[in-house]
């Protein structure tokens, strides 16, 4: 076992290897105009250095000067190191600025993801023991109507009704406009309050994979032998489903939910844009539209460490939770 | 055994032919092709699946065809608009016309000013005394000695005709009759009549008129009648906000808007203009009303529909294809081939999609890249990403397959190993293939209508279903003109829709195991 983990680790740190090299070579591949409209407009604010030095230094800064092989390798250098450099956007260090807003994208994504397991794992048991029934179509419709739902067009749709409407929640934001006057409870059930529509989104557009997921392992169970065996030895139907079925659909459920901790830190990009709440997703974008490569590179290589990280925790889990599966 | 086939014959009754049970002709055959389709069209969400799926592809490609507009044609309507027409001051400030022949100097003026304000009848600059004297309201004629240097006036003379020049006698006798409101005055021997707008007539004819108000135009081309300021002075007396003018090119309205800062009225003429027919309601001729440029939402929605498709087709055969090959041959062949694929795959599955697009759309953004190749890059780089999965799905599949007696068979055949791997092991990964280029038909379409609605997809001029619902993120649009983002986010959730159920309906079919 700790062997299949550490050759698992090395093989991870060799793909993101990889990973870095191929998103430093699409950075690089940016027209070079791009830096210079950068240090044109750096240079345009008031008190700041003339272009040509700014351009000097953007390009020393990130290895644009040399070749791309060893500017990569200079760049790898600064990153082991640790220094991932200066947000273009920001004007303040890129992790300073990661550490920020990751919480709020943390706390929303966590939340999404609770309500998801509540919702999807009993409506996908219940699809699945009462299959081509009534209420199978209706979860079914509802799982795919929420996978086939553009996250925008919810959002908007929430929007105009809960905000405009009828006027319960603000139409963006994080807090309201006397959020400073407000004591400590008083602020966070204002987050709270401002957080209700993003949460929804979230949870209605992603809720629905996770329970035809669940469906489709529960279906597998009930069609396997030992489910036959349990009901000819004359057990009650409840027993059958929640004793015996139900614990064996729970191993790729949690392979699947290890697998997407990690990614509760990725933030939600589209949903964070529209509700104007500064998050990973809402930043990253911003920077990235504005062309901060230091800022878009280290947000591009650390959405792929999570998803190997989700990756490797998922297949780990795989092995510890199944007892069937052996690692050689 | 004939006798008892007679007999059995006899004894039908329901005008069937009977056979026997080991007739082969009792016996229905069903190819595994027409199974599968049976078991797809028992599945109800599936049918329901296909029916949106063939509606919205009639929409989006016969609809274009039929629409009578095209895909960017910009309707007008006319409307009326209040433009800037001109601007009238009150005229406060003495004016000056020197005598012919004579010079008023600007100091004189102003020291003529210190002698008005205080009623002096005289004032004194550098030795040289000037006379002045009070002819009427607001009136002053400033001489020295005997000759006759300036008028001072606040009313101003104006010619009916604007090109003759109004001669000094001619202002000074005029001005001294209607400042001391007298009905007539002569000069050069003509007899001329002054009414009280301060028009002044000559036998019948208008020759001039006296107002305070400056009339300035604010439209090039345009010169004002009198009787165009004298009915603009009533209204300005009267306070009145607006007034109606008629001439021969039509009647208009006008509107006053005093502005205090200025000191000065600004007209503004009512006028029925051209303008781009933007966010005009459902009606006979847009029935689902026009967009933002003014052009007709439900072609745009067509057109939209169109682009959104062929960008999912061509996006899921570019990644199908790179997919078959990679994950075929990694299948096939297994050993360090499949390991570097499979690693390569792994490199791809971490790349950040949906961020690296941005990036690039921005870019293309600073680039100005040209619309439709834009969207080729889109579609380029969208397929580019999207194979791993498939490739994946198809090694798994072969690995399978390559270990059973057909290969073999193959082998022994001496087939070549390409015709093996794409002629023998992919067409049975077909069903697995079909299922899952459906469900990424609907993944990659909210994804274009992701980009396109961020503004960094596809780009006006071309329309897709994603840049129309882009109109929303201006809240008057989001609140008032539901026509314009429903319908395409409607129409989006409901191709997508129909892609995941005929997808799920296909997995179904396709499954041998399944009981139904």
């Amino acid at each position: 076992m700790r062997n299949y983990i550490i050759k698992r680790i090395l093989l991870s740190i060799l793909i993101l290897f990889f990973v870095s090299f191929i998103i430093y070579t699409l950075l690089r591949c940016l027209p070079s105009s791009y830096v210079e409209t950068m240090a044109q407009q750096l240079s345009m604010a008031p008190g700041a250095k003339p272009y040509e030095e700014w351009l000097a230094q953007l390009k020393g800064q990130y290895g644009l000067d040399l070749p791309l092989i060893p500017g990569y390798l200079h760049q790898l250098s600064n990153l082991l190191t640790g220094n991932f450099g200066d947000s273009w956007k920001f004007t303040v260090p890129v992790v300073d600025k990661f550490a920020s807003v990751i919480w709020i994208s943390f706390i929303m994504g966590g939340i999404a993801f609770i309500l998801e397991l509540i919702i999807a794992i009993p409506l996908g048991v219940i699809a699945a023991t009462k299959q081509y029934s009534k209420a199978d179509y209706a979860i079914s419709v509802f799982a795919l109507a929420g996978i086939s739902l553009p996250t925008f067009f919810f959002a908007t749709l929430l929007k105009l009704v809960f905000s405009v409407k009828l006027g319960w929640f603000d139409l963006v934001g994080l807090t309201g406009r006397d959020f400073y006057q407000l004591d400590a409870v008083g602020q966070f059930f204002d987050m709270a309050h401002h957080l209700v529509l993003p949460i929804v989104t979230l949870v209605v557009v992603s809720v629905g994979s996770l329970m035809r997921y669940t469906r489709t392992n529960m279906l597998e169970v009930l069609n396997s032998d030992y489910i036959r065996t349990a009901r000819a030895k004359g057990l009650s139907e409840k027993k059958v489903i929640y004793h015996h079925a139900f614990r064996n659909t729970l191993i790729p459920l949690v392979t699947i939910v290890g697998g997407s901790l990690p990614g509760l830190f990725s933030g939600a990009l589209i949903t964070e844009t529209l509700f104007n709440i500064w998050g990973i997703g809402y930043t990253s974008y911003t920077a990235m539209t504005a062309g901060d490569i230091p800022f878009s590179m280290f947000y591009l290589l650390f959405i792929a460490v999570l998803t190997l990280a989700g990756n490797l925790i998922s297949d780990i889990l795989y092995a510890v939770v199944d007892p069937r599966v052996r690692i050689a | 055994m004939r006798d008892n086939m007679d007999d059995l014959k006899g004894k039908r009754n329901d005008g069937e032919e009977q056979l026997s049970l080991n007739d082969d002709r009792r016996v229905k055959v069903l190819s595994p092709g027409t199974l599968v389709a049976k078991r797809f069209f028992r599945n109800r969400l599936a049918v329901i699946g296909l029916v949106i799926l063939a509606v919205m592809f009639i929409f989006s490609f016969i609809g274009g065809v039929i629409s009578p507009y095209g895909q960017d044609e910009v309707f007008y309507r006319y409307d009326y608009q209040a433009k800037e027409y001109a601007a009238v001051t009150e005229n406060t400030d003495f004016r000056y016309t020197s005598a012919e022949g004579q010079n008023f100097s600007g100091m004189l003026q102003a020291q003529f000013m210190l002698a008005a304000a205080k009623n002096e009848t005289s004032f004194t600059y550098k030795d040289v005394t000037y006379s002045v004297a009070k002819e009427g309201e607001d009136f002053y004629v400033i001489s020295q000695g005997n000759t006759v240097l300036a008028l001072a006036y606040k009313d101003i003379v104006n010619a009916e005709d604007a090109s003759t020049k109004l001669s000094f006698d001619f202002q000074r006798a005029a001005l001294k009759a209607y400042t001391n409101e007298e009905k007539s005055f002569a000069v050069d021997n003509k007899e001329y009549t002054v009414d009280e707008n301060g028009g002044v007539n000559q036998g019948g004819n208008s020759v001039a008129y006296i107002s305070r108000f400056v009339v300035q135009s604010k439209v090039s081309g345009v010169t004002f009648t009198r009787d165009f300021k004298e009915q603009l002075a009533q209204a300005i007396e009267s306070d009145q906000e607006e007034f109606t003018f008629t001439n021969e090119e039509g009647t208009y309205d006008y509107t006053l808007v005093y502005d205090a800062d200025t000191k000065s009225y600004s007209v503004k003429q009512e006028k029925e203009t051209q303008v781009f027919d933007t966010y005009s309601f459902p009606n006979k001729a847009h029935w689902l009303g026009t967009d933002r440029n003014g052009m007709d939402m439900l072609t745009r929605l067509m057109y939209g529909g169109r682009v959104s498709l062929v960008i999912g087709f061509i996006v899921v055969f570019i990644s199908a294809f790179l997919g078959i090959i990679l994950g075929g041959v990694a299948g096939y062949f297994g050993g360090w081939v499949d390991n570097l694929i499979m690693r390569v795959v792994d490199v791809f599955y971490c790349i950040p999609s949906m961020p690296l697009i941005i990036i690039m759309g921005s870019a293309m953004d600073g680039m100005r890249v040209d619309p439709q190749m834009r969207m080729f890059y889109l579609m380029l780089v969208l397929g580019f990403l999207g194979w791993p999965g498939i490739a994946r799905m198809v090694r798994g599949q072969i690995l399978s397959l390559r270990e059973q007696e057909f290969m073999t068979a193959t082998e022994a055949c001496g087939i070549s190993i390409p015709r093996r791997i794409f002629r023998h092991l992919i067409p049975n990964v077909i069903p697995q293939l079909i299922v899952i280029c459906t469900m990424s038909l609907g993944s990659t379409i909210i994804t274009e209508a992701t980009l396109s609605f961020l503004g960094l997809g596809v780009k006006f001029p071309f329309a897709s279903w994603g840049n129309i619902i882009n109109d929303v993120s201006n809240s008057f649009v989001l609140t008032s003109y539901w026509f314009v983002w429903i319908p395409a986010g409607i129409c989006l959730l409901l191709t997508v829709l129909g892609f995941n159920f005929v997808g799920d309906g296909l997995r179904d079919a396709f499954d041998p195991k399944m009981k139904r």
